[in-house]
């Protein structure tokens, strides 16, 4: 393989040959040639190469320019002069030059936008593209291409995307919503309708999207949400990943604004009895409902349900948006539930690390008890990052207690030795608030503390000093040891934040060391002009409270420093020792202020509150990128609060029977989360399905003995997606119904069951079969439905269990009876009629020769050599649509399979003396030949 | 959502850019250079940085910083996991993801991009739906393109987007069925200076390689499933199954994937005590002293096996970070080889495998910086290790049975334990 070299004048040399054969390995001529007029240049002349290269005819010519195009584009090169020569080869039939093209479109059509309306057609016919793949991406590009003048194309698109076939278009579809919105807001209006109609969808493929689409365009409809809360929430499970995120935090929102609060309103949360609470959930809220009136809405419930097992995901970012969810919406007692899988994200990248210890940093403030079990998985780690380090360190702080203390304070004096100084000082700073917070242990750390300041390293010693001056002033009765300690350090601590600290402390607490104060006072008038500007205004400060408590000694000193800062260098200096000099040195000038001047500056000064960063961060909700940078993000959507009374809750209720979810995740998927599911659903599902059965036994119950009652159920046999081509209904119902159940063997109960080639309500891979129940006993029927359902492969969407099939008597015995029925449809059935053109119909047959064609010569009735009779025989035995023919002696008739939506294709021609050739094209060999017997049959009988 | 992203090396050049709404000006990427420059490691950039019009979110993986900017609010988490399973993208289709593979790739790369992401909203992350739109780039299928002019791009939809089991693609045939499933179990812990266990934990996970025919069912079983209770899992696996029976029961994806992965803490062994007593497999002795006033330091360091369940341990390399004091290092080890870097003080010593008769041990002496004070940490020891056959916290898997074909696959699987982030306090 050839790899391009590197200089320019083999771009010109090489023939058309050689350029196919590289496969866009180049490298860049451009960044070597250093001067700008030779970068120009040799840009100029490749561009002037590619365009050659995109006029050939030859296709690997054109792909190879492509490639290379793409790669000027990654790196940033621009590209743009070649618009015309590449918009030309939008309609490509090879598809990786078309994709190429597409991506380049997108990146230049916004500065090109009159030569990008040329390539609008192509998109726009591509839409109508039997392939969904081939209409998702011409979307896809369409709605990319920022170019305001299509806007009403856009629009037209979206709208009918949103009602297309296929669920991966009408995911493209709801991104495009969000890309038109973002190139014009005037189209909000029309745009809603469409998020409206898209979040009815009950594809899992759609719902993240849109949702996505929800939060971008108009997350203040909150009414839109309502229909739809409780299909999301029983969909979340099988949504993609991204789209949970997505749903997730949307819930969140929906939820503050609808239930109303489970947080006990005195706010105070006994976490010792935590654990207890939670074992004996149940009783405690009954226990809770006597004492106040509070009920958990079931929505909200089904909404916390429904999330929990997300906890497991993989996906870091699901994990951590049920975690906000439930810090946000769950009772206090239940939020502990999810420690154990935010702690296990720990485990994950540096960067998950950071975002995961924030979060847990900000709810470890609130709730100590949640964390408190896993304190070791935030000890460091010497390989830890910098911000990893502090933020374990703030962690640790913030779950410090009387209890764990000591353990905490063992671990933070490793971390005081540290090689990372930066670290070591965040660690003393960590002491000295669990210090503050914890009295008991006041003593012990300022001692430990005061160790420190031997130190070998300048910040260690320094950052001591600033948390000694804080922890003092909380309490500094009788500490003037350690302020006399301090003093002589002053000598050798050069770190200004620390000299300031010492001279603050002395100028304080003067009083107790009186005989070392005017000491350090002198020697700082000797090196006032050396210091830097923090330790100038404290050796101000220090010499004002000398001179008001002791002006005997310092009353020189005072005065000489105070003449040095006067004409220093910085304002701040000058005017604080105006200011100063007015107020202590008694003048005829100077008014009342100067007799409170001890008051002033000696007054009990409140100790400084060593808080976490964290502290208020709670105010944004958790896992946000706001919360992440502590400051509102553009777009935060803000949390409300819970509202006092909770709106009309019956705006969820949703009338019609919404399909329910357990049955549509894959084959074995659903067998065994079956049983947990469907209690799980029974909240939403129940009210309105109940309704629909009743009707079908209540109609007719007759007062006389033998009086039969009859149910009109319907019963999916399911199986996965559909294909491309465009179900109709169907073009004949046979009438004819099967036995499934004899009233002898039934014992009263007959059940017949009928095809009736209806598309079915719940899915539309599955048949719908249609049993009816009647009884022939003169008891009544109670609690009948469909019991165990063993066959692997197949998936049955039954009708619950119908309360009661009545007649005339009362008889009061309870008998459980167990039948096993079995339905066997005719294959014919098993299809769904679909239209297409004669010319879709030979491109489908030419892909389905060899092995997928079986075909039978018959000799066919006379009645049936007419197209009508004949078209109705095939109608009958099979459920396919019939393609206009051509031709008068070939009939041809098309369907798929309701479960795999492969397609079938028949085909009847007739010959000379009643002969017929029938032909069966499908990939579904085994269902062809057996619908060729039948139609054999079937054809060749009067 | 993500509106561009771009790539920048370890020498801070941005080599590759894509867009998904209107270009952002690369300048944009300044304002992360200078968070570059003020952290003293690669790893110190802040993974989150706030410019006035934009947020820029990066990860750092295989010395490639990948930029994402950002306009307005979203999870930080997700645009964090996003960027990861991008690069886990590029590693499954180039084995393996550097700068150089990248730009020669660039196209494949370019059409993953477009693929993975619309309008900045992951659209197919899934790398076996990614797998049949693009196809990943192999010499044999480079030469048959070239001569026969087909692409790389596939032209239909990939069964998977729109299947309930977008994990597994339809029509997979194999000639030789097999699943293999591997065991790998990490220790972390942190030793303190008298040996004692401060912290000790168990990260675990199945790597599954399932090359089936068909759309096989499979279960997996284990003798002790209680040790699982921190787990994350596939997509795959059926979580109410498990929560009923603690039966992994899964339609596998293709190829290779992680099929769980749990955690092991003292907390989970033993409630009721609060030592960890998580097995810890080596333990050290260690003498490093460094006196006052004198320009030499001592350094001994033996390592020995301990419940280590009768294994052998391999793989043994110590590492340790010394202090900047140490100007030179003079040791003799028992076995291996060890090397010392005078620039970054960072002492590395290849140990091999552990005999239990001969323990292996590092002697000698470190020469100090003259007139300097002795340091006053002592230097922390990483050790990885491995122990082939067997799993720390003794998690066994039952049996794997396979259902919904027909024929008999070959199952294998296989335990190790590895040193995950094991610290030793000196």
């Amino acid at each position: 393989m050839l790899s391009m070299s590197t200089n320019n004048s083999s771009y010109n040399d090489q023939g058309g040959a050689d350029s196919a054969v590289e496969i866009g390995q180049e490298t860049t001529p451009t960044s070597n040639s250093g001067a700008g007029f030779g970068l120009f240049s040799t840009d100029f002349k490749k561009n002037d190469d590619l365009k050659e290269m995109l006029e050939n005819n030859k296709e690997s010519l054109k792909l190879e320019a492509m490639k290379r195009i793409v790669g000027l584009i990654a790196k940033g090169k621009n590209a743009s002069e070649l618009f015309p020569a590449v918009v030309k080869n939008v309609a490509s039939k090879n598809i990786e030059l078309k994709k190429l093209v597409y991506v380049y479109l997108v990146r230049y059509a916004e500065e090109q936008q009159d030569l990008a309306l040329l390539s609008i057609s192509t998109f726009q016919r591509a839409l109508k593209d039997p392939n969904q793949l081939i209409r998702a991406s011409a979307l896809r590009v369409l709605s990319s291409i920022r170019v305001p003048i299509i806007i009403p194309i856009m629009m037209l698109a979206i709208k009918e995307a949103a009602s297309d076939m296929s669920p991966y278009v009408r995911k493209t579809s709801a991104h495009a919503i969000q890309k038109l919105y973002s190139l014009d807001p005037d189209q909000k209006e029309h745009l809603i309708e469409v998020i409206e109609k898209l979040l009815k969808d009950k594809s899992t493929l759609v719902a993240g999207s849109v949702v996505m689409a929800f939060e971008e365009v108009c997350p203040e409809r909150i009414d839109l949400i309502h229909k739809n809360y409780r299909k999301l929430c029983n969909l979340l499970v099988d949504v993609e990943e991204w789209g949970q995120v997505v749903i997730i935090s949307m819930l969140t929102r929906y939820a503050r604004t609808q239930f109303t609060s489970p947080w006990r309103e005195d706010g105070v949360f006994d976490e010792n009895s935590e654990r207890a609470f939670y074992e004996s959930d149940e009783e405690k809220t009954r226990d809770d409902t006597e004492i106040k009136p509070y009920t958990m809405d079931p929505d909200h419930r089904l909404l916390l349900r429904n999330t929990k097992p997300l906890l497991q995901s993989r996906n870091t970012a699901v994990v951590m948006s049920v975690a906000q969810l439930y810090w946000h919406l769950a009772p206090r007692n239940e939020v502990s539930i999810v420690t154990k899988s935010l702690v296990r994200l720990l485990r994950s990248h540096r960067e998950v690390q950071y975002i995961v210890l924030q979060n847990i940093a900000t709810m470890s403030i609130q709730r100590k008890g949640m964390f408190e079990p896993y304190m070791k998985s935030f000890y460091v780690r010497s390989t830890d990052a910098t911000h990893i380090k502090s933020l374990k360190l703030e962690i640790l702080t913030n779950l410090a207690n009387e209890a764990n203390i000591s353990t905490i304070l063992r671990e933070f004096q490793t971390y005081v030795k540290s090689q990372d100084k930066q670290f070591a000082a965040g660690t003393i700073q960590a002491i000295g608030r669990c210090a503050t917070n914890i009295s008991e242990v006041t003593d012990t750390c300022l001692n430990g503390l005061v160790l420190l300041l031997s130190n070998r390293d300048e910040t260690v010693v320094a950052e001591s000093v600033v948390v000694i001056k804080k922890l003092l002033q909380a309490q500094p009765s009788q500490h003037s040891d350690i302020i006399k300690h301090m003093a002589k350090l002053l000598d050798n601590i050069t770190v200004s934040m620390a000299r300031a600290s010492i001279l603050w402390l002395i100028g304080e607490y003067c009083e107790r060391v009186p005989k070392i104060a005017p000491d350090v006072l002198r020697k700082m008038a000797k090196s006032f002009t050396s210091e830097e500007d923090i330790v100038k205004l404290q050796t101000v400060n220090l010499a004002a409270k000398l001179y008001l408590t002791n002006s005997k000694q310092t009353k020189l000193l005072t005065q000489y420093i105070l003449n040095l800062g006067k004409y220093d260098q910085n304002y701040d200096i000058r005017d604080r020792t105006r200011f100063i000099r007015q107020l202590i040195v008694p003048n005829e000038k100077s008014g009342a202020l100067s007799k409170y001047a001890r008051r002033i500056l000696l007054a009990p000064k409140p100790a400084p509150v060593l808080e976490s960063a964290y502290k208020d961060r709670d105010r944004y909700q958790l896992g946000t990128l706001s919360h992440t940078i502590n400051t509102k993000a553009s777009g935060y959507l803000e949390l409300s609060d819970w509202p006092a009374v909770a709106p009309d809750q019956s705006v969820r209720n949703v009338e019609v029977i919404e399909p329910v979810k357990e049955w549509a995740p894959s084959l074995g998927k659903t067998g065994k989360s079956k049983p947990a599911k469907s209690s799980d659903d029974k909240f939403y599902s129940d009210s309105g399905e109940e309704e629909e059965d009743e009707k079908g036994s209540g109609t007719s119950s007759s007062n006389d003995g033998s009086s039969s009652s009859s149910a009109g159920l319907s019963l999916c046999l399911c199986v996965p997606p559909p294909g491309p081509v465009c179900v109709s209904g169907p073009a004949f119902v046979p009438e004819k119904s099967h036995n499934l159940l004899h009233r002898m063997t039934g014992k009263g109960l007959a059940a017949q069951y009928q095809f009736t080639r209806q598309p079915c309500l719940y899915q539309p891979n599955m048949v719908s079969v249609q049993i009816s129940l009647t009884n022939t006993s003169d008891h009544r029927l109670e609690q009948i439905h469909i019991g165990e359902r063993s066959p692997a492969g197949l998936k049955i969407h039954c009708f619950n269990t119908i309360g009661e099939s009545h007649c005339f008597s009362t008889l009061d015995d309870t008998k459980e009876d167990q039948f096993s029925v079995s339905i066997q449809p005719a294959v014919g059935d098993l299809f769904l009629a679909v239209t297409m053109t004669e010319q879709d119909f030979r491109k489908e047959q030419g892909k389905l020769q060899g092995m997928n064609e079986c075909s039978a010569t018959i000799t066919v009735t006379a009645e049936n050599t007419s197209s009508q009779p004949l078209n109705r025989r095939v109608a009958a035995m099979a459920n396919v649509g019939v393609v206009p023919s051509g031709q008068d002696n070939v009939h041809r008739f098309a369907g798929k399979t309701a479960c795999s939506g492969a397609v079938l294709l028949v085909t009847v021609e007739l010959r000379e003396s009643s002969a017929a050739v029938i032909t069966i094209n499908t990939e579904k060999s085994v269902m062809g030949s057996m619908l060729l017997r039948d139609l054999k049959k079937s054809l060749a009988q009067a | 959502m993500i509106h561009s992203l771009f790539l920048v090396n370890s020498s801070g050049d941005i080599f590759l850019e894509k867009h998904w709404k209107s270009v952002v000006s690369r300048s944009v990427c300044d304002y992360f250079f200078e968070a570059q420059e003020r952290a003293s490691e690669p790893e110190n950039v802040p993974p989150v940085i706030p410019t006035p019009h934009h947020y820029l979110i990066s990860v750092l993986r295989h010395r490639i910083y990948f930029v994402a900017v950002i306009q307005s609010e979203v999870p930080p988490l997700f645009v964090i996991e996003f960027l990861h399973r991008v690069v886990d993208t590029f590693q499954d289709y180039f084995g393996v993801c550097t700068e150089a593979a990248i730009k020669d790739n660039v196209v494949v790369v370019y059409e993953l991009l477009e693929e993975m992401l619309d309008n900045g909203f992951p659209l197919a992350t899934e790398s076996n739906i990614l797998k049949e739109l693009i196809k990943p780039p192999t010499i044999l299928r480079t030469v048959v393109n070239t001569i026969t002019g087909s692409t790389n791009v596939g032209e239909q939809l990939p069964t998977g987007q729109l299947s309930v089991v977008p994990w597994r693609r339809t029509g997979v045939k194999y000639t030789n069925n097999e699943a293999y499933f591997d065991v790998v179990e990490e220790i972390d812990a942190i030793i303190d200076k008298s040996g004692s266990t401060i912290t000790a934990e168990i990260q675990g996970v199945i790597d599954a390689c399932v090359k089936l025919t068909g759309m096989p069912d499979l279960t997996l079983s284990f003798m002790n499933p209680r040790l699982l209770d921190d787990v994350s899992f596939h997509p795959c696996v059926r979580f109410k199954r498990w929560e009923a029976e603690r039966i992994l029961s899964f339609i596998p994806p293709d190829g290779n994937f992680r099929l769980l992965s749990y955690h092991v803490s003292s907390q989970n062994l033993h409630p009721l005590r609060s030592t960890s007593l998580v097995a810890i497999p080596v333990y050290v002795k260690h003498n490093i002293t460094f006196r006052e006033g004198s320009s030499q330091g001592r350094f001994e360091l033996t390592l020995g096996p301990k419940q280590t369940m009768g294994k052998g341990v391999e793989a043994v390399l110590v590492n340790s970070q010394l202090p900047r004091g140490v100007l030179n290092t003079n040791l003799n080890p028992s076995q291996g080889t060890y090397t010392f870097d005078p620039v970054t003080k960072l002492l590395t010593w290849d140990v091999g495998k552990i005999n239990p008769q001969k323990l292996p041990s590092l002697k000698g002496s470190m020469s100090l910086q003259a007139g300097a004070s002795k340091p006053d940490e002592n230097p922390t020891i990483n050790i990885q290790f491995k122990i082939q056959q067997s799993a720390l916290s003794g998690l066994k898997v039952n049996r794997l049975d396979m259902y919904g074909e027909k024929y008999k696959p070959f199952k294998g699987i296989k335990y190790m334990t590895k040193a995950g982030k094991f610290q030793v306090r000196t």
